[in-house]
């Protein structure tokens, strides 16, 4: 299928209009989103990320400018139309009591149910269909409130995928969230943006993860505006070396990672089996070593197989251990 | 529908005709049941005392306990929903304190300026009180409402509410202090709640008013349970917050405005019964819980009534002191079974 633009925002700005003036917490952001795609939005606390996806749900009125929503401005879609068009999971948790979630993710189809909330034969369907996706059909006769974190939030996306909306947006789906977790909710939320050509936006602080499985990244920064591009191109020109520039976090270009930065304080040389070197390697980073295949100028040369690591010190001494744990300790000793 | 739904349903509607007729059976003045079911169906009987007694004091004060009952309980639970917190009940806006506001004018301030007590004007005086707690009570909602209209947070709405109340809480001090000894008790005996001084014209005109309004609060259905969700996700799915707010304020507050007018406040039901409910229909789901709260209030109500006029208290024991006595102890052994079981999984 083709990508289509779903969403079109010309120089909008955003923020909240009081009594005591106008506070603008981003202006002149001018982008699009499409389906088909998965879109991180990033950027620190207060850089108005969440003011951003309020302002596209519609749930606060643009500063300026102009949201498209499919082809149709924001501003005139009443609540009811726009209810079918765009789901949010929200980082709120609920204190939702004594309800299953078969019900809750059910509450989804309110949209679409008459009066008095009764689902058809079709939105039970539609609610069987989106507990299956999102891989929890075993949970449906759960209270909520009995959930862990991780299965409320996937409960939450099913909600929207009962809403059968094109587009959903998420306030931080992966905070509170164990690592697996985390993992496995942007994974499905990926494949949701694949396999059912929706747009998906999400505001996340797990940058490593948004680096690896973004379609686009929106990178948003306090009176700087919003850079947008792949993860890939952002890489490339810099913006993100640039982007999270504190002092201990170091943008390696060949992995397309940030990695927490180290000052070395000397240099190994280091052969052997190449997985047991990446660990030795990793090892000696941590403790201001930097460890490069080959040996080295000083003569302190490590030798690594699985489960014997050998240590060659420039007089000649010879010893040996079993485990990293065990090395690093030689090491410590031998300066 | 569940079959535990209507099970429960059922019991409860059994329950409210059993406890229905246990008011008109039981009382000061001892009437055999037979008697008493043939006067229920217009039947000649033996003493016309006795036909007296069922038809024109317990029948409506067992018609008044039964629609007081529901219509306190439906509000307990659209406020409790609304303000996403268990322990909002009728009286948490003010309401039931305008409507107390409205009858210490009335009693306290008639004796003194116009030189005539109202409570001792018989039925006009009683009249004039009902009208007194309606204007009072829908006065405070109507400020509420209007509030709700300014404000953004629940717990805002919620405080300015117990704020109203407050204020006219000093307010009717005030009143007190200034006024004749009769007029104070007058207020006082109101402040009690009961539901038999509702006299047999007006019980007619009360049943009425709750019988389209009751429905009425029904329609709220979907809303409330979309409000359950936050108000993020609702207003996602299609609710305008605002709109919805407002209505189920309005709904709750016309209800209890009436009910107070009629019955004076009556503290507890609202709060109790949907938590009750709750707990032994395990939902939250509001088509379930809006019948259920309606009809356990009603059963409730009977039941407190039924106890106020135990033989040997001779209707002494006023009803507001019943419903907490009695109540109480059932909403927390109800929770606290739940809580057991919900551990025990």
């Amino acid at each position: 299928m083709t990508r289509e633009q779903t969403i079109r925002i010309v120089n909008l700005s955003i923020g909240y209009a009081g009594k005591h003036g106008v506070k603008v917490v981003s202006e002149g952001i001018t982008d699009t989103l499409r389906s088909g795609e998965l879109t991180c939005l990033l950027g620190e606390n207060g850089a108005g990320k969440s003011t951003l996806l309020r302002t596209l749900s519609g749930f606060l009125p643009p500063l300026a400018g102009e949201i498209t929503i499919l082809g149709r401005p924001l501003r005139t879609y009443r609540e009811r139309d726009l209810a079918t068009v765009i789901g949010v999971v929200l980082t709120e948790k609920t204190s939702i009591q004594n309800m299953t979630v078969e019900e809750l993710v059910g509450m989804g189809r309110s949209p679409y149910t008459g009066f008095w909330g009764r689902l058809s034969e079709e939105d039970r369907r539609k609610v069987k269909e989106a507990l299956d996706m999102v891989g929890i059909a075993s949970l449906r006769d759960r209270m909520v409130q009995t959930l862990s974190d991780g299965e409320r939030q996937k409960v939450m996306i099913a909600k929207a995928l009962a809403q059968e909306t094109p587009i959903i947006f998420l306030d931080e789906p992966t905070a509170f969230l164990d690592y697996p977790s985390k993992v496995e909710i942007l994974h499905l939320l990926h494949r949701l943006s694949r396999e059912m050509h929706k747009t998906v936006f999400l505001s996340t602080h797990d940058l490593e993860l948004a680096l690896q499985i973004a379609d686009q990244l929106w990178l948003m920064a306090k009176g700087r505006g919003v850079t947008v591009g792949s993860p890939e191109d952002l890489a490339l020109d810099g913006t993100l070396d640039t982007f999270f520039n504190r002092p201990g976090v170091a943008f390696e270009k060949q992995t397309g990672l940030y990695r927490i930065e180290s000052v070395y304080r000397g240099e190994v040389g280091l052969e052997g089996d190449p997985v047991c070197c990446a660990m030795v390697q990793k090892a000696l980073r941590r403790n201001g070593l930097r460890a490069d295949m080959g040996t080295s100028p000083d003569g302190r040369t490590i030798t690594a197989a699985p489960h014997a690591y050998t240590l060659r010190t420039a007089d000649g001494l010879v010893r040996r251990t079993s485990s990293i744990a065990g090395l690093l300790e030689l090491i410590t000793e031998s300066m | 529908m569940k079959r535990s739904v209507v099970i429960g349903m059922v019991a409860l509607g059994v329950s409210i005709l059993l406890l229905f007729f246990l008011n008109l059976l039981l009382g000061s003045v001892s009437i055999p049941a037979g008697q008493v079911w043939k006067a229920l169906w217009g039947g000649e009987i033996d003493n016309a005392i006795w036909q007296n007694i069922v038809l024109k004091s317990r029948f409506p004060q067992a018609l008044t306990a039964l629609v007081a009952g529901a219509g306190l309980s439906v509000a307990g639970l659209q406020m409790q929903t609304v303000f996403r917190n268990p322990l909002a009940g009728p009286s948490v806006l003010g309401v039931s304190s305008g409507a107390s506001l409205g009858v210490a004018f009335v009693v306290l301030l008639s004796g003194r300026l116009g030189g005539v007590a109202l409570s001792r004007l018989g039925y006009m005086g009683e009249f004039a009180m009902t009208m007194a707690a309606i204007v009072g009570a829908l006065a405070i909602m109507a400020l509420i409402v209007y509030v709700a209209q300014k404000v953004r947070g629940n717990v805002t709405l919620l405080i300015i509410g117990v704020m109203i109340g407050y204020v006219a809480n000093a307010i009717i001090g005030v009143l007190k202090f200034f006024s004749a000894e009769e007029d104070v008790r007058a207020y006082v005996v109101w402040g009690l709640g009961s539901f038999a001084r509702v006299s047999g014209g007006q019980v007619m005109t009360f049943v009425i008013i709750m019988a389209v309004l009751l429905p009425l609060s029904f329609l709220l259905v979907k809303t409330l349970n979309l409000l359950l969700l936050g108000d993020g996700y609702a207003r996602n799915l299609g609710l305008n917050i605002r709109r919805a707010r407002i209505g189920v304020i309005t709904s709750a507050g016309v209800l209890v405005a009436v009910v107070t007018a009629y019955c004076g406040p009556i503290a507890f039901l609202g709060l109790a019964v949907p938590h009750l409910c709750r707990g032994i229909f395990r939902t939250s789901d509001h088509r379930v819980l809006m019948p259920a709260s309606l009809l356990a209030g009603a059963a409730l109500a009977l039941l407190c009534n039924l106890i106020a006029r135990m033989p040997g208290f001779e209707g002494a024991l006023p009803v507001n002191s019943v419903t907490a006595l009695i109540g109480a102890p059932v909403v927390a052994v109800v929770l606290f079974r739940r809580r057991k079981e919900d551990t025990g999984e």
